[in-house]
């Protein structure tokens, strides 16, 4: 017998964000994500879910990692995949996003994965196609897969997130990682916690969260998780800190500061791609609490799980 | 004392012995959702254990090697393997227990309700390969269960053999897969639906013909 929280856990046809999402919905997509972890861990990694289905990576933003998790992740579950990159696309030739859409439409796709700059291009595209939409990051707003895979991540290796102490570490105002992930593990209970320099603090920010001014503090804060979020080199030209080093120093993880996270067992977590150096020092690579590469391999199961909950969704708006 | 034949499963109170003796058709109190109440007892608990031993010995005969996997198609067949190993355990203390989920195999992925119970595989079976699996279910009816079990077992590897034992085969098949061990066969008529009941499952062992009018499953 089904339960009717899964039965009020479908019937969305696009993931655009993390805030909209109901308790029952995250629940149901957090839930499934082992069962898809386990189909990787099977000598055939490749069940026929989504069988004669075609999922469209439409990604205006250069990103290798997303884009391939996403396409692991479809073919996985037996979909066939098309890669629409901007560079090999009429975008050069000034087609706006919704001629696209239109174009792609004819294509027949099923499912959208869709990158940009812009905030609110998924919720666009969502609205001008039949097609589930997925939002692969738009902007400064949102990035609802990577929040998805943090919180399983959490919730397998620390056995739960419900009142575990979370600092994210990094460019909290630019970051859409900082605004899902944060609003994930909120959502789920926990506590949050950022550290940054001061310009990339967003003001505005939930009265339940706490800004720490530096490292010495976030310690104090006793935190489970200290989450290092990449700083984007491409964006150090608009001068928020001083230097890389001057980075490092103040919000990185060094040497000694390692040396506290390991006595202290504190986990850590970085959306990747980390800049070496910069984020945290190598160690920190090899520390037995690092789950950056963890948290790849529950990327792809945690989209399988997205992508076969948008399915049933699409399955139960066709039943009416 | 109720009358002959309309004895009613009032608890405990009544042993298996005594349903075994009652006049079908019959009443039980508990019930699925969907079925008419009305079931008469095919297998009563002693008969049904008498049928497990008499599969665990089958087994057995058609495999001295002993190199045997159980492995439970989910719900009811999971307790179901573990049973007939605890039966078989004496002879042959070595067999490895599995179960497979068959959502991911479904022939019918539009089927909302079915694909909304996905559930997991574990075949956790390192020398798979060495072994002759039989997969356990509570009623084979199309066989379409049973040819996405197979596939979903064969994503772990590639057994030595693949056998099939069940409660009971209520017919129908609508793929060319038959059983190799049989506990009871009954070919339904329209409108009849088989229940097999389990202790673990369902509080006590049992097989009852129900009339339905919902779509059998």
């Amino acid at each position: 017998m089904t339960s009717t929280t899964d039965h009020a856990a479908i019937g969305r046809k696009d993931l655009i964000d993390i805030e909209s999402l109901s308790g029952e919905e995250l629940r149901f997509i957090l839930d499934k994500t082992p069962l898809f972890k386990d189909v990787m861990r099977r000598k055939t990694k490749k069940v026929p879910v989504l069988r004669g289905k075609h999922v469209l990576t439409l990604f205006y933003e250069p990103s290798t990692r997303t884009r391939s998790s996403f396409e692991i992740a479809a073919k996985r579950l037996s979909a066939d995949v098309t890669n629409f990159t901007v560079s090999t696309s009429s975008v050069v030739k000034g087609e706006t996003v919704v001629d696209t859409i239109s174009t792609l439409q004819s294509l027949q796709v099923d499912f959208i994965i869709v990158r940009h700059s812009a905030a609110g291009i998924a919720n666009l595209i969502a609205k001008h196609s039949p097609a589930s939409v997925i939002n692969a990051g738009d902007g400064f707003h949102a990035h609802p897969t990577q929040a998805l895979l943090d919180a399983y991540t959490i919730e397998e290796r620390l056995g739960g997130v419900a009142g575990k102490r979370v600092i994210i570490v990094g460019d909290i105002l630019h970051s859409r990682v900082a605004r899902s992930t944060s609003m994930i593990l909120r959502k789920l209970g926990a506590k949050v916690a950022v550290l940054g320099p001061g310009p990339l603090i967003p003001d505005e920010r939930h009265d339940d969260i706490v800004a720490l001014r530096d490292f010495k503090e976030a310690f104090e804060w006793k935190p489970d998780v200290i989450y290092l979020l990449r700083i984007q080199l491409e964006r150090q030209k608009d001068q928020f800190f001083p230097s890389l080093h001057e980075y490092h120093r103040l919000y990185g993880v060094t040497d000694d500061r390692l040396k506290h996270i390991r006595k202290e067992g504190i986990w850590i977590m970085h959306p990747g791609p980390v800049n070496r150096g910069v984020e945290l020092v190598d160690d920190v690579m090899h520390y037995e609490k690092c789950l950056i590469n963890e948290q790849v391999e529950n990327g792809i199961a945690a989209r399988m799980s997205v992508l076969y909950w948008l399915q049933l969704g699409s399955l139960k708006r066709e039943d009416g | 004392m109720p009358p002959a034949g309309k004895w009613r499963f009032a608890g405990a109170t009544k042993s298996a012995r005594h349903l075994h003796f009652a006049k079908a058709p019959f009443k039980v109190l508990f019930m699925p959702e969907g079925l008419n109440d009305e079931a008469t007892e095919l297998l009563n608990a002693t008969q049904f254990d008498a049928t497990l031993r008499r599969l665990a010995w089958q087994i057995l005969e058609h495999h001295p090697e002993r190199k045997l996997a159980f492995v439970g198609i989910r719900r009811r067949g999971v307790p179901l393997a573990a049973r007939m190993k605890s039966l078989v355990a004496e002879r042959s203390p070595d067999v490895a227990l599995g179960e497979v989920d068959i959502t991911f195999h479904r022939d019918d992925p539009d089927n909302i309700e079915a694909m909304l119970q996905l559930g997991r595989s574990r075949v956790d079976i390192p020398d798979l390969d060495e072994r002759c699996v039989i997969l356990f279910d509570d009623v084979i009816y199309t066989g379409r269960t049973i040819r996405a079990a197979i596939d979903d077992l064969l994503d772990f590897g590639r057994p030595a053999k693949i056998e099939l034992a069940v409660v009971v085969d209520r017919g129908h098949r609508e793929l060319p897969i038959q059983p190799d061990y049989v506990g009871l066969s009954h070919r339904t008529g329209p409108g009849e639906y088989i229940r097999v009941s389990l202790q673990e499952e369902d509080g006590r062992d049992g097989v009852y013909l129900h009339q339905t009018k919902r779509t059998p499953a």
